[in-house]
């Protein structure tokens, strides 16, 4: 399997913390490869990085064979990479169709000008971004909740919505941050069956980051474990939840904690 | 024929509309809240005077010329403040607009402190409805496209504006440029109406009036935007017979609206067809999903 996303001696620091430190690894094209670690591992960061939101300290992210760090955040989207918030962030005030009708935006063209004097490349594009709005909703099973406001939306909804509106953008690539925060097994089990149809669906590439080991070993071909900024192990699910070291990070043994 | 008065505040309504409807795109939609948009009407004001009482030009292009300069200075004061972070951008509105009313002072070509006399009136009745109009029209097909979207979404929640592929600095300009543009067309129309200029007549407090008529009548809401305008410059006209208790009035009616809508008049609501539907469909669709949610907890306790 092909890499989508290699990144080589990741290092992020916060003045004299070190975040993430030196992490390497490999997400496979059309896979879906988990991301864990106890809390305050460095995986949010990880993400930031990849998008942009910080800077890089050290160290390369290659996507698709190309470097991508130093790309503005706003190009990242365009480059084929979308990602989802560990702390939700939709467009609160806007309806559910709303939010997905303003990501679909980079699908259409028109501009300013066509939008003030409504020229015919501004009607046809909109009915054409409606639909796509509305299709996405339809396969992410929101089309009965289209009209409500998004901060009245239920949290596992709320969670959904977010996936719909990164996939409106047409990723290769989706960052998804703890997807499952705040939701009961049901609703788990249910968001990772999701998770596994769209990534066949749209021919993605998944990226996810959970703290709950259990969760995710169901769902990922490929896992790769941080501790306190630094790798801890990388392997298929099986080698991971046999490794006596990510059993101890988790069991939690103090000695160890300080140092990579 | 329209009393004369009442013409008078006609005129007046439709230049704030004007003035308000810009800041609205920048302060209801965009979510950046200016202090100093005096600052932008002043320029278009003096601009325009020039070229009609100086240059000797025609109306139409003082007009456009004041528009002009209001958007270019808009993009210098952009260029500088957009890509910081948080309230820099607020606070340089605030001095871009006290700096223009100090340099106007000491202006003497465009007759200073003392202000400046004698303008002609070339702003009529139909001349500010037809642009008023024009500008409500502009305002509606701008926010109701991708463009607008934008805007909202960079209100709403800058960072996921970010991953979601906008362009954050550069929809932050549009929406600058675009209400400083319009504050410039009021300040040229004010001019040629009311016959003088003088620098105070755009200082802070001008400024502070134009946010709070966006606020009374609902951040991101153009209705709103168009209620809140009339209420908030017809009513202190009213009152201007009774001198001492025009800002009490005024102050009271932001107050209670404040106190008692704090989303202002509208809140996000526009009062049309389209609004009007889509207020009630989210209603419903509400309601069906709590009674859903109820009907499932009750079924697991039972
Ligand atoms: N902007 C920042 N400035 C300073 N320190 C930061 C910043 N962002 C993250 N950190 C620090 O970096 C470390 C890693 O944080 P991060 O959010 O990446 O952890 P995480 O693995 O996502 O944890 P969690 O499971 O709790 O979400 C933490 O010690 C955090 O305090
Ligand atoms: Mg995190």
């Amino acid at each position: 399997m092909s890499t989508i996303l290699e990144l080589k001696g990741l290092t992020k620091q916060f003045g004299g913390l070190t975040a993430v430190n030196d992490v390497s690894f490999k997400v496979a094209e059309g896979g879906i490869s988990g991301l864990i670690g106890p809390n305050g591992a460095g995986k949010t960061t990880i993400f930031n990085l990849i998008t942009g939101v910080y800077k890089v300290t050290k160290g390369a992210i290659e996507f698709r064979g190309t470097p991508i760090q130093g790309t503005e955040p706003y190009l990242i989207a365009d480059k084929g990479i979308t990602r989802t918030f560990q702390n939700i962030r939709l467009f609160k005030n806007m309806t559910v169709f709303e939010n997905v009708l303003t990501a679909c935006h980079t699908s259409a063209r028109y501009g300013l000008l066509e939008s003030i004097f409504r020229m015919p490349r501004y009607w046809k594009q909109e009915k054409e971004l409606n639909e796509k709005a509305r299709g996405l909703l339809e396969i992410m099973g929101l089309q009965d909740r289209m009209d409500i406001t998004a901060n009245n939306l239920p949290y596992g909804l709320q969670r959904r919505l977010e996936i719909t509106r990164a996939l409106a953008l047409d990723p290769k690539l989706l960052l998804l941050d703890e997807p499952a925060a705040g939701m009961n097994p049901d609703e788990t089990e249910q968001l990772m069956r999701l998770i596994g149809e769209i990534r066949k669906m749209f021919k993605l590439s998944v990226l996810v980051i959970e703290h709950h080991m259990d969760l995710i070993m169901g769902v990922c071909e490929h896992i790769h474990v941080l501790s306190f900024g630094c790798t801890l192990a990388d392997g298929t699910p099986d080698e991971i939840a046999n490794d006596p070291k990510v059993v101890e990070a988790y069991l939690g043994s103090d000695e160890e904690k300080k140092s990579c | 024929m329209l009393s004369s008065y009442f013409q008078q505040i006609i005129v007046l309504v439709g230049i704030n509309m004007i003035a308000v409807l810009g800041l609205s795109i920048l302060t209801g939609f965009t979510g950046l809240f200016s202090f100093g948009h005096a600052g932008f009407m002043a320029i278009g004001a003096y601009i325009a005077a020039i070229f009609v009482a100086r240059l000797h030009l025609p109306f139409w292009m003082a007009v456009a010329a004041g528009a002009a300069g209001a958007a270019l200075v808009s993009i210098v004061i952009g260029g500088l403040t957009l890509k910081l972070k948080g309230d820099y951008f607020c606070i340089a509105t605030m001095g871009f607009g006290e700096a223009v009313r100090i340099i106007l002072n000491n202006i003497e070509y465009v007759g200073g402190a003392r202000g400046w006399e004698s303008l002609p009136q070339l702003t009529s009745l139909w001349v500010v409805l037809v642009l008023a109009v024009a500008m409500v029209v502009i305002t509606w097909n701008l926010i109701n496209s991708r463009h607008g979207r934008n805007m909202v979404a960079i209100r709403e929640e800058e960072l996921a504006a970010q991953m979601a592929g906008i362009n954050v600095f550069r929809y932050k300009m549009v929406a600058l440029v675009v209400s400083a543009a319009m504050a410039g067309i009021a300040g040229a129309l004010l001019g040629n109406y009311i016959q003088f200029l003088r620098p105070t007549m755009f200082n802070m407090v001008k400024s502070t009036d134009l946010t709070i008529m966006v606020i009374f009548g609902g951040l991101g809401s153009i209705s709103g935007t168009i209620v809140g305008t009339i209420i908030l410059t017809v009513l202190p006209e009213l009152f201007r017979n009774f001198a001492q208790w025009r800002l009490v009035v005024y102050g009271l009616a932001v107050v209670v609206i404040m106190v008692g809508r704090p989303q202002g008049v509208m809140g996000g609501f526009e009062m049309t067809p389209s609004g009007i539907r889509k207020h009630f469909a989210a209603r419903r669709a509400r309601q069906a999903l709590e009674a859903e949610l109820r009907a499932a907890e009750r079924e697991s306790a039972a």
